[in-house]
């Protein structure tokens, strides 16, 4: 698979970690499958990061996802993954980070080093093994 | 009851691509292992090892979480939802310090595993940064050292006072021939230095006892315990629980070896698996029941092994898993460890918060052993040549070991088999029993003399020191 996205919703990534640092943010990204094996990311649903007690974890809530994927529904979307950043960090992911992966979806990693928010990567998790593989990103710039 | 499942698009691929999954079933556990019967798949993503719900795996029974019910046990009504909904978690390393950098050679000598992505400059950067304890420096420590080294660990500890005997050559092959009468760290030392420049060995050349253990694991993230002997191995787990470190444990005898990570933070400890020891002289060492030296090579290297995965965060460690080894059949069997509630070092009310006495916990000392009257070599010697067949030598060590060597003239009766073997031997008779260096001949001294024989001695320091001292063409071992 790959993952599309326009050059302003990255952008929107990165200040959202730029915002955030020096915690984590994070947030889905809702979209639809074009039927050739690429995920189109449409909008960004940035999320409440639930864990306030280590700066370097996030979670989203299983009551806000149940939210957000009704209101997607009815706009004819589904969430294709989700972003979060890594303060002072590289964009690959952490052991927690591999743990806590869902098949199927794109995880985007923005690196923000300090305070800046730098490069992007999309990772999902390998069919077989508890690994997480790089993914295709495809960013679409408007002209 | 029918129940319709709705599946979350992620696992889709799981269900051939239906959105949702109707199955019959009383209550939610009973719906749920229905559809891991049907998609398989499925399992690895939704449920532990132990067959519980993964902690970010939420089921919602129409519009309520099951935490809030019964939990699986939720009983279900005809036309319910089940739905699975993930939550969504990572971050980043929690590793805040700066990684040393690599150089361009280190570079080059670790190009094997920069090429793999879970190793990668951040691993191997991590491998520099790490401090592994080793404790021992002989038949597990060689091999786990010699990779650990290899791997480009930075610094590697070893606890050890002995030095290098003929005998361990056999296995412990960081030693060699050359190294022979040097005590065992020096020698570890040249060589791993040797195999890799980089390492920073730092020798610890004492007895690992409860006044130094929690000064000297303190400066380490991780500690291999490669140590032969019952109370060490308490010491090191409960030093390891009270400093909150890693605990990488193997063990070998003859021809079956064992591995494990103990680490309490996240799992059980040793004290869970075995809460007492086992009674003194009950478990042989490899000293007295011999040890294939290609075992600690294959034990010694899972230890590495676990001990890289642990420095670098990949894949699964042996945290809660116990892996046994049968080299003769070549089999590996795996046993799930469950942290023990009552543990008295990691449970819910633990006793134990200090180190302690562990060669009185071990039982060692605190019952004084059987002492029968000995004879030394010179004068059995003297003995045997004088009375000739008036005098019964007894040997009580094993037919193999009878191989290697025996005293011209005496009869075979292992340890095992006396109590049995009794009525082949005469009462009245004058009777000196001997093993290989004195430990089992004094258990077979007990024996006899709980059976009534009165004229019974022990050889001191066993067939050994009749070899030493009476025969020196005589086979060692």
């Amino acid at each position: 698979m790959t993952l599309r996205l326009p050059d302003e919703l990255l952008h929107e990534i990165r200040r959202h970690g730029e915002a955030a640092y020096p915690a984590e943010c994070c947030g889905a990204m809702a979209g639809r499958l074009d039927g050739t094996g690429v995920k189109e990311v449409v909008r960004l649903a940035p999320a409440v990061n639930r864990r306030t007690d280590d700066p370097h974890r996030y979670l989203i809530a299983p009551e806000d996802l149940r939210r957000l994927e009704a209101e997607l529904r009815a706009e004819g979307l589904e969430i294709v993954g989700y972003y979060h950043s890594h303060p002072d960090h590289p964009a690959v992911p952490s052991g927690f980070d591999t743990e806590h992966a869902w098949p199927w979806y794109s995880y985007l990693i923005v690196r923000v080093e300090r305070g800046r928010g730098l490069e992007a990567a999309s990772w999902t998790l390998d069919d077989e093994q508890p690994l997480m593989r790089p993914e295709p990103l495809e960013v679409l710039s408007e002209v | 009851m029918s129940v319709t499942v709705s599946i979350p698009t992620p696992l889709r691929s799981f269900t051939g691509g239906q959105d949702a999954v109707v199955l019959n079933g009383e209550t939610v556990g009973e719906v749920i292992d229905g559809l891991l019967a049907t998609h398989t798949g499925l399992k690895r993503h939704l449920m532990q090892d132990d067959g519980r719900l993964r902690n970010f795996v939420n089921l919602y029974l129409n519009d309520t979480d099951i935490r809030q019910l019964d939990s699986t046990d939720t009983p279900v009504r005809e036309g319910d939802t089940l739905t699975i909904v993930p939550s969504i978690a990572g971050g980043r390393p929690a590793v805040a310090t700066e990684l040393p950098k690599l150089s361009h050679a280190e570079v080059l000598r670790y190009s094997r595993h920069l090429l793999l992505p879970e190793v990668g400059v951040e691993g191997q950067r991590k491998l520099k940064a790490a401090r592994v304890l080793t404790i021992g420096a002989g038949g597990l420590g060689s091999p786990l050292s010699l990779y650990l080294a290899a791997a480009g660990v930075g610094t590697i500890g070893i606890v050890d006072f002995d030095v290098v005997d003929l005998t361990n050559l056999q296995r412990q092959i960081v030693h060699g021939t050359s190294t022979l009468g040097q005590p065992k760290l020096e020698s570890a030392k040249a060589r791993l230095t040797d195999l890799n420049p980089n390492l920073n060995v730092e020798s610890h050349e004492t007895r690992l006892s409860a006044e130094n253990a929690l000064d000297i694991i303190r400066e380490y993230d991780i500690v291999v315990d490669g140590t032969d002997n019952f109370p060490t191995r308490y010491l090191v787990n409960d030093a390891c629980v009270l400093l909150d470190k890693p605990n990488v444990y193997g063990s070998i005898f003859r021809f079956e070896g064992q591995a494990s990570v103990f680490y309490a933070k996240e799992g059980p400890c040793y004290r869970c698996l075995y809460s007492e020891p086992p009674p003194p002289g009950l478990v042989p060492s490899c000293a007295e029941g011999g040890v294939l030296g290609v075992l600690p090579g294959i034990i010694g290297s899972i230890q590495a092994l676990e001990t890289i995965k642990l420095i670098i965060g990949a894949g699964d460690t042996l945290i809660g898993r116990l892996v046994l080894f049968d080299a003769l059949k070549l089999r590996f069997r795996e046993l799930k460890l469950r942290k023990d509630p009552s543990c008295p070092i990691c449970g819910e009310n633990p006793t134990i918060k200090e180190l302690i006495d562990y060669e009185a916990f071990c039982g060692i000392g605190a019952v004084p052993e059987y002492q029968g009257p000995e004879v030394v070599a010179e004068q059995l010697k003297q003995e045997v040549d004088e009375k000739g067949d008036d005098l019964v030598v007894i040997d009580v060590r094993e037919p193999h070991e009878w191989d290697i060597a025996h005293i011209e003239g005496a009869r075979l009766i292992p340890l095992g088999q006396l109590p049995d073997r009794l009525g082949e031997l005469d009462g009245h008779a004058e009777i000196v029993t001997y093993c290989h260096k004195g430990v089992r001949s004094m258990k077979a001294l007990e024996i006899l003399r709980g059976a009534g024989f009165g004229r019974v001695r022990s050889l001191a320091g066993g067939v050994d020191a009749w070899a030493n001292r009476v025969e020196p063409g005589m086979a060692r071992y």
